[in-house]
């Protein structure tokens, strides 16, 4: 793909393996053979330990099997721990994004945080959820599968704590087949119900740990996908993953997430899969293909991703540095944008592309750099998130987590903006150029913000204002919206 | 008058097509009447949080209900009389009017097989009009949309009255458009750097691209804003409504169903209906909101001649359990029942049998009426839409219109 420049095929690889480099980064790149930077990508820098997103200590909250006896003070103070708890969570992991410099393994997480999609009110189970997926997220795909299957949350969610030998339940299985490993169309509904038998005894304990309840476990035989035999949960994991169906769903699902939402290319998915399936399933591996692919950095891939809420929030705050008086701002956001951690909207995760887009959203996606950069007021609230019926009465704190988001809505939304290390980017271009290597850096396609446009409404009293107006007029455009 | 409306047309003109806009105006004049009648329109009122349908439509000549409600039970002389079984809930008087008059309708026991408990999941289902075992990523206003807006002018067929736009609301093609408050949305999306920006990007017909579809929405939003912000001035209401949340979105829905707005649909909540503490207040909190907008809303709509080309439909995710809890509360349930009012029904009242206490299913009442088969009837009967392309499955109509 001789065709497209150096820079934006790094650009473009910047930002779907991860969330955009600075302009100096990137023509970095350019001077380095593709499969050095790819290597650098997956491997992230030596020695990057993984640091675990941690806002609470399991010490800390008390043993839930006491909670029966609490009195009613104590309950709320758990609930409000746990309230606070998922808030300081969803900001730990973003504040991680920002500042990583092994951003690869958080996009990965965050793709897998869609695809393992899960709720829980409980800020331990939500926290566990989170160090699994990204422990796993460059690993192997089967120990991410058979970690994420072991968590209090998924298992609490999907209801496998009520899968008895006597009353199969049948919600975690359907859910790990359908979801999870082969989508639907691959297995009948006999299949389920045997590998409900199987998932039989799969729980934890009230100290948040897996446990393996024998007695209630269904040890007969059971019929799944043309094999027969006394299948446990961890011998149901590896039938699904020794199906070829299973390395092809995933395969297709990360292709339509890193490279085309609009269009499927079959052949080229079925290559990657086999080869996928053929690792082992390394996660690491398929990612590899994929940015090392020629047809990776095809023109018609380049900007053509809308970029979820999420990451475009990532993306400007790695691009101008900021400080917010009220980092909660963060869940607003993400809230009006249709993307809130930790409350996918179903058990299918985020839908993507497309769905990200409508009127509204696309409003607050364009006005949302002003209000920032400016210290403008948002002046709008995400639909509230009706609280499900726990156990106890965890139902009020997101009836508090509506609280603190309403409280929030008409507030000026203050941030420090360290504008500096970005204009210092700009440091050594022309004051005639600069409006196009502005638009340059921050968008891999431009279609219509040209100089003589931003131009006209820019602040060219200094050459600062110049710089940070137009910055912000061009993170305004639809197409800061795409990657 | 004259002059002022004559000026209108003008901007209008100038800003959506004058061409299409003259001849329903023109009429309208002629009658003495700014406002023309005909296009008919459903609003949809969602009663977020799972409303407890068995205190909203009282059974109260059934045992069973006051044995597993001591304490909630409502009582018979408390109760709005509307047959000998059953009665309304206290708060409701000014639908109990509604009733009276033969513009209510009433339909018990909606639901849908295998019922979800969970708020998000049942609302999903609700939205998209799923089966509850799938997962659609579209909704049924918003796929009437896409059956309908094929080359639309504007799209601004379906309204949301919020901040953001529901799950109901999306199509695959196209969307309904959300906002709170014309004036705002108009400010917002029509500032000059947008537009210059519009401007400067060439249109594409068909939006292959992401890019052109982003560059699409965004024209799209900023001529529907102009336009609705235009249709929203003809009109200013006379009535008082409350001065809630729901009050002022319910107005907005009356001056824009009182102008030339091409507008069928409009969505607005009303909540939260989650009652597993403390019931009893809340829920009359609420429903004396619900039923001061509506019973302004209509006196409205009639004052304008309108009444009857409008339809009003409420529905919550799922009802409560017929026993109450600990908590002087209810918790999550399963079937319940929907009221549809207008001046155009053409059966009215108690559209079906009360709800079945006897016959429960692990405690919860057990469905008759799938709510898609409301859908279908509004989809087929009043939108003159193709209920089954839609709803990708042909349900049964009903008789209410």
């Amino acid at each position: 793909m001789a065709s497209v420049p150096e820079k934006l095929q790094m650009q473009h690889l910047a930002w779907r393996a991860g969330f955009g480099e600075p302009l100096p980064e990137v023509l970095k790149w350019t001077h380095k053979r593709r499969k050095a930077v790819v290597h650098n990508l997956l491997s992230g820098p030596e020695k990057a330990v993984l640091k675990p997103v941690t806002v609470i200590d399991a010490s800390q909250l008390p043993d839930y099997r006491k909670m029966k006896n609490m009195s009613g003070e104590a309950r709320k103070q758990v609930r409000q721990m746990n309230t606070q708890g998922v808030k300081d969570l969803n900001i730990a992991w973003v504040q991680t994004m920002i500042r990583s410099n092994y951003p690869l393994r958080e996009k990965m997480a965050l793709f897998w945080h869609g695809h393992f999609a899960c709720r829980t009110q409980n800020v331990i189970f939500n926290q566990q959820l989170l160090q699994v997926i990204r422990e796993h997220a460059l690993g192997n795909f089967g120990d991410l599968l058979g970690a994420v299957s072991k968590t209090p949350a998924m298992l609490g969610f999907l209801n496998n704590q009520q899968n008895r030998k006597r009353h199969p339940n049948e919600n975690f299985a359907r859910e790990v087949m359908e979801l999870f490993t082969m989508g639907r169309g691959h297995y009948t509904e006999q299949d389920v119900k045997e590998a409900a038998r199987a998932f039989t005894g799969w729980g934890f304990d009230q100290g948040g740990q897996f446990v393996f309840r024998e007695k209630i476990h269904d040890d007969g035989e059971k019929t799944v996908l043309g094999k027969t035999g006394r299948f446990n949960g961890d011998d149901m994991l590896q039938i699904l993953l020794e199906q070829r169906q299973t390395a092809r769903f995933i395969t297709a699902k990360i292709y339509r997430y890193f490279v085309d939402d609009v269009n499927t290319d079959e052949a080229r998915v079925n290559r990657l899969a086999d080869r996928f399936y053929q690792s082992g399933y390394d996660i690491s591996s398929l990612m590899r293909d994929i940015f090392m692919a020629d047809w990776f950095y095809d023109h018609a891939h380049i900007g053509n991703r809308i970029k979820p809420p999420v990451e475009l929030l990532v993306g400007l705050r790695r691009t101008i540095p900021m400080e917010f008086e009220q980092e909660a701002m963060m869940l607003l956001f993400q809230g009006v944008l249709g993307q809130q951690l930790f409350y996918p909207p179903n058990v299918a995760g985020w839908p993507g592309g497309r769905n990200w887009i409508d009127s509204s959203s696309l409003m607050f996606r364009l006005r949302l750099p002003q209000v920032i950069l400016y210290s403008q007021e948002l002046q709008a609230r995400p639909k509230e998130i009706t609280p499900e019926m726990g156990e106890g009465q965890r139902y009020k704190m997101t009836l508090q987590l509506n609280n603190t988001l309403r409280k929030l809505y008409a507030r000026r939304v203050n941030a420090r903006i360290n504008w500096q290390p970005y204009i210092d980017t700009y440091r050594d271009i022309p004051r005639e150029r600069l409006a196009a290597e502005i638009a340059g850096a921050l968008l891999v396609k431009n279609a219509g913000a040209d100089k003589p446009l931003l131009d006209k409404y820019a602040d060219a009293s200094t050459r600062d204002n110049y710089i940070k107006t137009v910055t912000i007029d061009v993170m305004s455009t639809p197409e800061y919206q795409l990657c | 008058m004259l002059i002022l409306n004559r000026r209108r047309f003008l901007q209008v003109g100038s800003l959506a097509s004058a061409a299409a806009m003259m001849p329903r105006f023109l009429k309208a004049f002629e009658k003495g009447n700014l406002v023309p009648p005909g296009n008919k329109v459903l609003v949809v009122i969602q009663l977020s949080g799972g409303n407890d349908g068995l205190n909203t439509v009282i059974p109260y000549r059934n045992d069973i209900y006051y044995k597993m409600r001591p304490v909630l039970g409502i009582k018979r002389e408390a109760a709005l009389s509307l047959t000998d079984e059953m009665g309304l809930h206290p708060s409701l008087q000014g639908l109990k009017t509604l009733y009276d008059d033969g513009a209510m309708g009433i339909l018990n026991n909606v639901g849908y097989p295998n019922p979800d408990r969970s708020h998000f999941r049942s609302m999903d289902i609700w939205h998209s009009a799923s089966d509850s075992r799938d997962y659609w990523s579209t909704g049924w206003i918003g796929r009437y949309l896409d059956a309908q807006c094929k080359g639309c002018d504007k799209p601004t067929q379906a309204l949301e009255i919020d901040d953001t736009l529901s799950l109901a609301m999306k199509g695959e093609f196209n969307k309904g458009l959300a906002f709170v408050d014309p004036h705002r949305l108009y400010n917002v999306s029509n500032e000059a750097y947008f537009k210059a920006l519009v401007r400067a990007h060439a249109p594409q017909e068909h939006a292959h691209q992401n890019v052109d579809y982003l560059y699409k929405t965004m024209a799209e939003t900023i001529s529907s804003a102009s336009y609705i912000q235009q249709q929203f001035k003809t009109y200013q209401s006379k009535e008082t409504y409350p001065r809630t949340p729901l009050g002022r979105n319910m107005k907005v829905i009356a001056e824009l169903i009182m102008s030339d707005i091409n507008t069928r649909v409009y969505y607005v909540s009303h909540g939260s209906f989650d009652t597993h503490v403390a019931q009893q207040g809340q829920q009359e909190r609420l429903f004396r909101q619900l039923d001061e907008a509506v019973t302004a809303f209509v006196k409205d709509l009639k004052a304008n001649n309108r009444f009857q080309d409008v339809v009003v439909m409420t529905f919550s995710e799922f009802g409560r359990r017929v026993g109450q809890n600990a908590s002087g509360g209810t918790d999550h349930g399963t079937a319940n029942n929907m009221f549809l009012l207008g001046g155009g029904l053409t059966r009215q009242g108690l559209l079906n049998e009360g709800p079945d206490l006897a016959n429960l299913q692990e405690g919860d009442l057990q469905y008759k009426v799938d709510f898609k088969s409301v859908y279908a009837t509004l989809l087929n009967k009043w939108l003159a839409a193709d209920d089954k392309a839609i709803l990708q499955q042909q349900y049964g109509h009903l008789d209410f219109i």
